[in-house]
């Protein structure tokens, strides 16, 4: 099955990142694809570029960037959520005027309206809030 | 019995008070964006979500943005299917006449058939 996954809840705070990670990291294992993960509301957090937690905790910036890496997994975070939270790449940095930038590739800046399209495009959208 | 004029392509489910949490403005963006990309959009009141519904709200005291103005703006964008869940209503001490715009209420059963007939429902 095409699974899409909707992640609404910060990364440490709530345990929403760390089921969906759980979640497509099981379905993947199942044979099951795992096309795109949408971040809206505080799930943004999760591509915070500079994420930086203690070694003996699961640094899931870098699982969900595996989760592109090894299967293609398409990593969208909605433009209008990231932008008001400090998540901008280097093109928005720049537009606005910011030194440095906090997201980077494979995550992506998008439109609410690929949430939208994934939902109706895959076989299941899957939403992992607080 | 089910009414099936009140199906859609996309069923958006909003769960949170106007204040205090951005979560009712976020689903309501998305809502919006789903309609302005031309899909039949179902909205859905359900637990405290109905007092985004009452009456008379001004703006909030943190600076952000009222939703009255969003949700009277719906209308334009062909959104006007705006179930809310009876129980929660009555749960309040609220009535259809206390809010802003014509909605159908829904009791359980009929709930739990709204959700099976939308192809994709999103919980705010």
């Amino acid at each position: 099955m095409r699974y899409a996954l909707l992640v609404q809840g910060g990364p440490y705070s709530r345990q929403a990142a760390h089921s969906a990670l759980r979640f497509g990291e099981a379905a993947i294992a199942r044979g099951h694809r795992l096309e795109t993960v949408f971040f809206y509301h505080d799930g943004v957090y999760n591509a915070a570029r500079l994420a930086a937690p203690p070694q003996d905790e699961p640094h899931l910036v870098d699982r969900f960037r595996a989760l592109h890496d090894n299967h293609g997994t398409q990593l969208k975070v909605c433009i209008a959520a990231g932008l008001r939270r400090g998540l901008l790449d280097e093109r928005e940095a720049a537009r606005h005027g910011k030194q440095g930038h906090s997201l980077e590739a494979p995550f992506e800046l998008t439109g609410l309206g690929q949430l939208i399209d994934a939902g109706l495009s895959h076989d299941r959208l899957i939403t992992f809030s607080p | 019995m089910h009414d099936e004029s009140l199906n859609g392509e996309v069923l958006v489910i909003l769960r949170h008070a106007p204040h205090g949490t951005s979560w009712l403005r976020e689903g309501l963006d998305a809502a919006l964006v789903a309609a302005a990309f031309g899909r039949r959009v179902t909205l859905l009141f359900v637990g405290e979500g109905v007092t985004a519904l009452v009456a008379g709200q001004a703006v909030g005291a943190l600076g952000q943005k009222g939703t009255q103005p969003t949700l009277e703006m719906l209308a334009m964008y062909d959104i006007d299917t705006l179930l809310v869940d009876q129980q929660a209503l009555d749960e309040r001490g609220l009535g259809v006449a206390d809010l802003l715009l014509p909605v159908t209420t829904l009791a359980p059963p009929e709930l739990a058939a709204t959700l099976a007939a939308h192809p994709l429902v999103m919980n705010f």
